[in-house]
């Protein structure tokens, strides 16, 4: 362990912690440009979090100390799930603690937290929620798996740093099994970030609610570190997709140096991929909650064929 | 009598097992006495198996180096007494025995109080008849003591079932599991027949050397996957389980799910890959697809229980399914001679029966101390008991988080292994096989996610929230006793998730003995913080570093927080979005949570519904979600059973005139036969 790779290791988490809200903002400001509203100011979600940090925290008088722990403890997993992808380098300090399967496993962690804190104070809003996130996370949760073991497949590894490695170097083509994946990706990533088709980020609807019905009882600082744990979901699963399918422009060493090369590369792709969320949310309308199963089902069934595609035509 | 230092570790189990006998017979000398039965022979019975465990465990790392260890008592019949074997695999089990048993043990010292129907020391008796036999079905090294120790296994679970046998409910649970286990004992003596291959020689010494053609041992094969599959619950032998685990007393419950069960296990891994010297490949594929059914099936209908108990029962079925893929997986990769990925899906076969033995015990203890302390086991009435019992509640999480398969907990490093072992499985010869294995992948993996949703669902609605009966708030904390039971259980299910590379190094004697190859000196090769069965830079997971990460940003952020901005905090009502009434109906009954499983799995139910009409003076709703197999197999049979006992029926006239020309004819018949 050498300083430049610990410093490498920090500049990646400090990227992520402190980007992730300027991501949610980006893809809002984006929306509203292609909805025809006037955009909200793109530091936004940092003031959001600034004016929530200072307010006092309410908390019901029944609450557990589950409540008052989960929003730490799904903070902390995201902020972790951030430090273990490939985002800026390939090679991190932290890498060996987590692959690709105790990636997912970190974020079924924060789910359950959340769902379970959701269910503490007992209202029918929260209960219902947390039933609706469990419902999403129990079809997304196999289908990122099996998202991440086509790749995983194809590099014969699941430690996430070889597989960015490995599909970086190798010759530029279309991969049937990863393409087939990358859709998949894509739906799973819709689903898992409460994002139009299946969940809508800005309903004020209580009874449409999924995510935002899980929060509804925090205030606070409590509700800043669950608006930023959703920021970093956002970030850490825009990472993933850029990382496994469009890797190039990553620095495969962690000198802090060629990390700062690799940063411009990055807020590009992420520009561009933020972009493209928001058009998808807008051409896309909402789906009934019983259609969210077939949705994430159609998306678990693409993961699962790409990986027979790999084993039919192994490539 | 050598001196107890000259003992081998096969003694000294031998030993603690003749204690325990002890133990349960001092019972029933004054099986009204609670003094010393609760605090005196349970705890002294929880020793006992701590002591199995700690012997267990030496033999693994050190004794058993040398080779296994026998011995022959002098029981039985004439001409053909008990042998007994002690290798690495029994040790391995009695360790999970002795382990999860000594938790639940120190438990039911604090829970037998009234006696739950029946006499304390009579349950006493039972209760350490029904460990021993455990432990002795796992010496046992011929066909002959194995069934003697596993009928008596059986009978001691029944009366354990049924100690609270006023309840007509109780009494039929307690039949079918009786019916079905003795159906399963039928296949594995049937299977014992095979394998001793006319030689009339029924240790498993001799069954070793047999050399079957793949034929008979592949009838061998699937009556041992039948018999000890009726004990595991495999689909769709698995009827009795629901029934049977709810309707025992919890300490039995947890005993049952987290070891008896295990028992099965060990006689198919005993069987499959020791004494059968060859192993086929569709073996594989049908443990793979039959596990695969089994999980899935286990934990869709776990889902949608609305009793704790049977909700966790239905969850042991989901965790035998998964045992069982695992083990298909060793056995088709050591069909095709691939010995170290069948190494390394036997120790996530025999890692996750350690994990389940402590998660599941832990589990249905818990149920058991809200059992006592609300007399309330619908998770409809229950609700909030986090804040009426704290230790209780606390516990738990350990225990849902576990069975979630959630890192850091030890849940998550089997399931890791699973996934691991199915990953690479790269270049089996066969495109039929190949193409199989991911499909069978992407099943583990909804199943692993659906166990998720099963936790919150058992958790939430049982401890969070609010009460949804007045009188839960009168409900009381474990007692002393039952707080020490479930924190020996959960601190394994901690400490099995954050050292892995040991707990490997203690299955890998035993992989050796069942397919040659361990997994020990590869990820020992990686450290002990890192968990790496390859290569580091394919597949690595380092549980501790893992945990204090997460406790480093908590920490990290709790204070950041603070220093930047305040620590202040207020207590309110509930916001509720403003809605001016809530009270506790208005929360997710169980039936509610689990809906959505129920509509998106609907075929798998049998669901009758009575909708109510405009009309009705008295409206009511009603579903019934049932088991397709109870009524397209079990009961067919039943039916076909009453229908040919009542022929047979006919002949029995009741006029002892009849007889007599049944004997007649009988005899003209013989005579026939005899001069013709």
């Amino acid at each position: 362990m050498t300083f430049s790779s610990f410093a490498a290791q920090l500049l990646a988490i400090v990227v992520a912690v402190l980007g992730a809200p300027l991501l949610t903002g980006w893809v809002n400001q984006c929306r509203a440009w292609l909805q025809n509203r006037s955009a909200p100011p793109l530091l936004l979600p940092y003031r959001t979090l600034h004016k929530l940090f200072n307010k006092e925290s309410i908390v019901a008088d029944h609450a557990t100390p589950l409540f008052r722990i989960s929003p730490y403890i799904v903070f902390a997993a995201l902020v972790l799930a951030c430090g273990i992808i490939p985002s800026l380098s390939t090679d991190l300090l932290l890498a060996p603690a987590a692959d690709a399967i105790a990636l997912v496993g970190l974020f079924a962690l924060a789910r359950v937290f959340m769902s379970l804190a959701a269910m503490d104070i007992g209202t029918a809003f929260g209960t219902l929620g947390a039933r609706r996130e469990m419902l999403v996370g129990f079809l997304a949760e196999p289908a990122l798996l099996m998202v991440l073991f086509n790749a995983a497949l194809m590099t014969q590894a699941t430690s996430l740093a070889s597989i960015v490695e490995t599909i970086a170097n190798q010759e530029f083509a279309i991969y049937p099994s990863l393409a087939v994946a990358g859709v998949a990706f894509t739906m799973v990533s819709l689903a898992e970030n409460a994002r139009v088709p299946v969940d809508n980020p800005t309903t004020h609807l209580e009874l449409t609610m999924i995510h935002e019905a899980m929060i509804l009882e925090y205030s606070g600082r409590h509700l800043a570190l669950m608006e930023w744990a959703a920021s970093l979901k956002l970030f850490a699963y825009s990472c993933i997709g850029i990382a496994i399918f469009f890797p190039w422009g990553i620095s495969e060493i962690d000198e802090p140096v060629g990390m700062l090369l690799a940063l411009p590369v990055l807020v590009a792709k992420l520009a561009l991929g933020g972009a493209l969320l928001a058009l998808i949310e807008t051409l896309s309308a909402k789906m009934r909650i019983f259609r969210v199963p077939e949705f994430l089902a159609g998306a678990f069934l693409l993961a699962v064929i790409g990986m027979l595609v790999h084993f039919l035509l192994g490539a | 009598m050598t001196a107890p230092t000259d003992w081998l570790a096969i003694d000294w189990i031998l030993a603690s097992v003749a204690a325990l006998l002890a133990v349960g017979a001092a019972g029933i000398a004054r099986p009204h006495s609670f003094f010393l039965i609760a605090r005196v022979l349970f705890p002294l019975g929880a020793a006992l198996n701590a002591l199995i465990a700690v012997v267990a465990v030496v033999a693994l790392t050190v004794a058993l180096n040398s080779g296994p260890e026998v011995a022959v008592l002098p029981l039985g019949l004439p001409g053909l007494p008990f042998h007994l074997r002690l290798d690495p695999l029994s040790a391995f089990f009695l360790f999970l025995l002795g382990g999860a048993g000594a938790g639940i043990s120190i438990f039911a010292s604090g829970y037998f109080r009234k006696g739950e129907g029946t006499a304390p020391g009579l349950l006493c008796l039972e209760y350490h008849l029904f460990v021993a036999s455990m432990a002795m079905v796992m010496l046992a090294d011929d066909a002959y003591v194995f069934m003697v120790m596993w009928e008596l296994m059986a009978l001691s679970s029944f009366f354990l079932v049924t100690a609270n046998h006023t309840i007509p409910d109780i009494r039929r649970a307690g039949y079918l599991y009786l019916l079905v286990a003795h159906v399963g004992a039928i296949a594995i003596l049937l299977a014992f027949g095979v394998l001793q291959a006319n030689t009339g020689d029924y240790t498993f010494a001799n069954m070793r050397v047999q050399e079957l053609s793949p034929f008979w041992a592949s009838v061998a094969f699937l009556l041992a996957l039948f018999g000890f599959g009726a004990k595991a619950g495999i689909v769709p032998l698995h009827i009795w389980l629901p029934e049977a685990h709810p309707a025992a007393p919890s300490p039995v419950s947890a005993l049952m799910s987290g070891v008896m069960l295990k028992t099965a296990i060990y006689g198919m891994l005993r069987i499959g890959f020791e004494v059968l010297q060859l192993q086929l490949w569709w073996w594989g594929v049908l443990a793979l697809v039959i596990g695969l059914v089994t999980a899935l099936f286990g934990v869709v209908f776990s889902a949608i229980q609305s009793d704790m108990k049977r909700l966790l029962a239905y969850s042991s079925i989901e965790n035998i399914g998964l045992l069982l893929v695992a083990m298909g997986l060793a056995w088709l990769f050591s069909a095709y001679g691939m010995s170290s990925l069948a190494a390394l899906a036997l120790t996530a076969a025999l890692y996750h029966a350690l994990n389940h033995a402590y998660f599941k015990s832990l589990l249905f203890l818990c149920t058991g101390a809200v059992l006592h302390g609300t007399g309330e086991r619908s998770l409809g009435k229950l609700g909030g008991l986090l804040r009426f019992m704290p230790w209780v509640g606390w516990m738990a999480l350990a225990g849902a988080l576990a069975a979630a398969g959630l890192p850091p907990l030890n849940g998550f490093v089997s399931e890791w292994l699973l996934l691991q072992s199915f990953l690479f499985t790269l270049g089996l010869p066969g495109t039929f096989v190949n193409m199989l294995v991911p499909v069978v992948a992407a099943g583990v993996a909804l199943v692993a996610a659906l166990g998720g949703y099963v936790m919150v669902k058992f958790y939430g609605v049982i401890f969070l929230g609010q009460p949804r009966e007045p009188n839960l708030a009168r409900s009381h904390d474990a007692g002393r006793w039952e707080r020490f039971g479930l924190a020996w259980l959960a601190l394994p299910c901690l400490l099995l998730g954050l050292f892995p590379a040991h707990v490997i190094a203690l299955i890998d004697p035993v992989t050796r003995v069942l397919v040659g190859e361990g997994a020990g000196p590869s990820v020992a090769a990686n450290g002990w913080v890192f968990l790496a069965p390859f290569a580091p830079d394919r597949a690595s997971y380092s549980p501790l570093l893992f945990l204090l990460l997460v406790i480093a940003s908590y920490a990290l952020t709790f204070v950041g927080v603070r220093r930047l901005y305040h620590g202040r905090m207020r207590n309110a009502p509930p916001w509720d979005c403003g809605y001016p009434l809530l009270n506790a109906r208005m929360q997710d009954t169980a039936e509610g949570f689990g809906q959505p499983i129920r509509q998106v799995f609907e075929p798998f139910f049998r669901i009758e519904r009575h909708l109510p009409s405009p009309f009705d003076r008295q409206p009511y709703y009603e579903l019934r979600a049932s088991d397709h197999f109870w009524h397209w197999f079990y009961l067919p049979i039943a039916r076909i059973v009453e229908h040919t006992s009542r022929l047979v029926g006919f002949l029995q006239q009741g006029r002892i005139a009849t007889y007599l020309l049944y004997s007649f004819v009988t005899l003209l018949v013989m005579l026939v036969l005899v001069f013709r």
